[in-house]
């Protein structure tokens, strides 16, 4: 019925009390405070950190398969897997000639080398050596120039692709393609800048890496490097068919007999968000773990107040039950009021989580989604609803002839 | 005056149990009947019952036994809540010591028990301000408690009684706190308030307060010691 209107009043009356005693309240909500930002600023860590994963994951493309010696998430006995034989270039050809379920495959070695241009040097540049099939193999987007053909790849000719960071760090001012860098002393025409990819993995990605074909590769820096076939499903097929299909044929490249184990391992992207997923999860467990406790501290705080402030208003108590105020009324309005401390502690904390996490943006990546907004909003509320209800009870069971007595 | 009964009490006991065996007994069998536009005083010393009675009659308090009528329904054993809605719609308190909420002005203070009798804003609004109005402090509406002097602090009060129009105005010591002077302001108040057609009781151990009354209740040892109207009491005294 007048509900709206008892609201209105508990709002009114929880608004004066509060303004009463505003180094009190501030005090108060600290906890509240502390509480709602460890979750707030966590959360945002959390959505931040998992988009920016998710952008940098889909870099891998998710429908690439990458054969390897060793598995991306670990699991295996590295002791094994260490002495697994190495993976080979040619195998690629074997496997593109053999594969109905695969568009591209295309391997890459990699080595860290200096690259200069000029008087301008990126030092440590990851150098990779590849096949022309690279590009579609691996799903990577050029922006300028074009990736080398088969002749220049099959010929080893001294060519190559960089990355958007390498291109920025040799080229500041003059157009990279048709200039000539050199790559571990080794002079290489720019043929295309791929396109940036940014991200967690901006390492890793063909940012900071120079392309070359295969065959230069290894004669100017040798064969002993860890292989990685990249292999592209076909837009048709299904990513688990063409899984089986390409851990048949490595089967058969390796010489395996019916009951041996694979040598190798098939990593795709799914396995990194998986694994990530896991993690962020327990990252999460442990932080709401901690954000609930310091919440609970934080309504023992308010519990604690609003006892002194029922106290503190016993007379006013009194005034209000003498005048016909029911103890529905009474047990409301300081409902009202410890939900109202607890509302405004988890504004601060918000806005507080907020500027930090502008803060902590510069080193990590950070997102405020608004789920995050309402959930630590109903938080605070809830907190504030649940500790104010024992000092709201014993408001609202007051005696009114003590009360008014009350001095 | 051929008013009906407002208030009905019959053999009302009130004890406190002090822990243990021991009972002490505040009222042990109060019969009392007062009637609309009655203007009654409650008198005795402390201890004897009279706050106890004051209560009871204010439905702040629910007696052990006996019956308790207030216009011819049966208060004795209503709940907190029924008590309150009693409260808020039939009785007007003056207190002395004024028990205004001092955060609020003494408009918002006058609004209260309209606000717990659930009118809407507009409407309070008006009803307050008549009601200040009434006991000459619509200019003061605004003014908190401590901006008010002790006789308009009591002015406040008194609307804030009279707001909900009760049945019974019921003052505990309205002078109590107020020098001789607004004290007297505030009995001419309830004088006029009387005169109008309301129910006064008045708690007092004032005699000259109590001469105000046209009706003494005296209360000793949790009994009713002597009922008289004022002007019999003249009547006696003269013939003495």
């Amino acid at each position: 019925m007048h509900f709206m209107k008892e609201v209105f009043e508990g709002l009114t009356i929880a608004f004066r009390a509060i303004r009463a005693n505003v180094m009190r309240s501030v005090l108060t909500t600290l906890g509240i405070v502390i509480g709602i930002t460890a979750v707030a600023l966590m959360a945002t860590a959390i959505e931040g950190v998992t988009r920016a994963f998710d952008k940098s994951a889909s870099a891998f493309g998710s429908k690439v398969l990458y054969v390897q010696k060793f598995s991306w998430v670990g699991g295996d006995d590295w002791w094994k897997t260490r002495n697994r034989k190495e993976m080979k270039i040619d195998y690629a050809n074997y496997i593109t000639r053999q594969a109905t379920l695969l568009d591209a495959v295309a391997p890459d070695v990699t080595t860290g080398k200096d690259a200069r241009f000029e008087s301008r040097i990126m030092l440590n540049a990851f150098v990779t050596g590849t096949t022309w099939q690279y590009q579609e193999a691996s799903g990577t987007t050029i922006q300028d120039g074009r990736f080398f053909s088969q002749e220049e790849s099959d010929g080893g000719r001294p060519v190559c692709c960089i990355g958007a960071n390498v291109a920025e760090t040799l080229f500041p001012a003059v157009d990279p393609i048709g200039q000539t860098i050199k790559v571990g002393g080794y002079p290489y025409k720019v043929l295309a800048v791929f396109e940036k990819q940014g991200g967690l993995f901006g390492q890793f990605t063909s940012d900071n890496r120079i392309y070359i074909p295969v065959n230069s590769f290894e004669t100017q820096f040798g064969s002993h490097h860890d292989v990685t076939l990249n292999a592209r499903v076909a837009n048709n097929a299904d990513l688990d068919d063409a899984r089986e299909e390409l851990r048949g044929i490595m089967r058969k490249i390796r010489g395996l007999h019916a009951g041996q184990e694979d040598d190798f391992n098939i990593n795709q992207s799914d396995l990194l968000t998986n694994t990530f997923a896991q993690l962020t999860g327990v990252i999460f467990m442990v932080g709401l773990a901690i954000t609930l406790l310091s919440l609970f501290v934080g309504g023992i705080g308010i519990m604690n107040i609003m006892f002194v402030s029922v106290t503190e208003r016993t007379r006013e108590i009194g005034i209000r039950k003498a005048i016909g105020a029911p103890r529905r009324t009474i047990l409301f309005q300081f409902l009202v009021e410890a939900a109202m401390l607890c509302l405004i502690g988890g504004i601060i904390g918000l806005v507080l989580s907020y500027v930090l996490s502008l803060i902590i943006n510069q080193i990590i990546p950070t997102a405020m989604p608004l789920g995050i907004v309402v959930i630590s909003l109903f938080l605070s509320l809830f907190v504030g609803v649940v500790s104010g209800f024992l000092p709201a009870w014993k408001a609202s069971k007051m005696d009114p002839i003590d009360a008014l007595r009350y001095e | 005056m051929n008013n009906s009964v407002v208030i009905n009490l019959q053999q009302i006991v009130k004890s406190y149990d002090m822990g243990g065996a021991e009972e002490v007994h505040a009222l042990r069998g109060v019969s009392l009947q007062i009637h609309q536009n009655e203007y009654v005083a409650i008198m005795g010393p402390s201890g004897s019952g009279k706050s106890t009675l004051m209560n009871i009659i204010g439905c702040l308090d629910t007696p052990t036994s006996g019956l308790y009528e207030f216009e011819g329904i049966n208060v004795s054993d209503m709940n907190d809540n029924e008590l309150a809605k009693v409260r808020n719609k039939k009785i007007g308190f003056v207190f002395q010591t004024f028990n205004l909420l001092a955060r609020s002005n003494a408009l918002h203070n006058v609004e209260l028990p309209l606000i717990y009798g659930g009118i809407a804003s507009a409407e309070r609004k008006k009803l307050a301000t008549e009601a200040l109005e009434h006991v000459g402090l619509g200019e003061r509406k605004t003014h908190k408690p401590n901006e008010l002097s002790g006789g308009q602090r009591q002015r406040v009060a008194v609307a804030r009684a009279l707001v909900n129009k009760p049945s019974i105005l019921l003052a505990d010591e309205p002078t109590g706190n107020l020098d001789s002077k607004t004290g007297d302001e505030i009995m001419g108040l309830f004088e006029e308030l009387h005169s109008k057609g309301n129910t006064i009781i008045l708690v007092t151990h004032e005699e000259a307060i109590a001469e105000h009354a046209h009706r003494i209740i005296r209360v000793r040892d949790g009994l009713v010691a002597s009922d008289e109207t004022v002007e019999r009491r003249k009547l006696t005294t003269e013939m003495a």
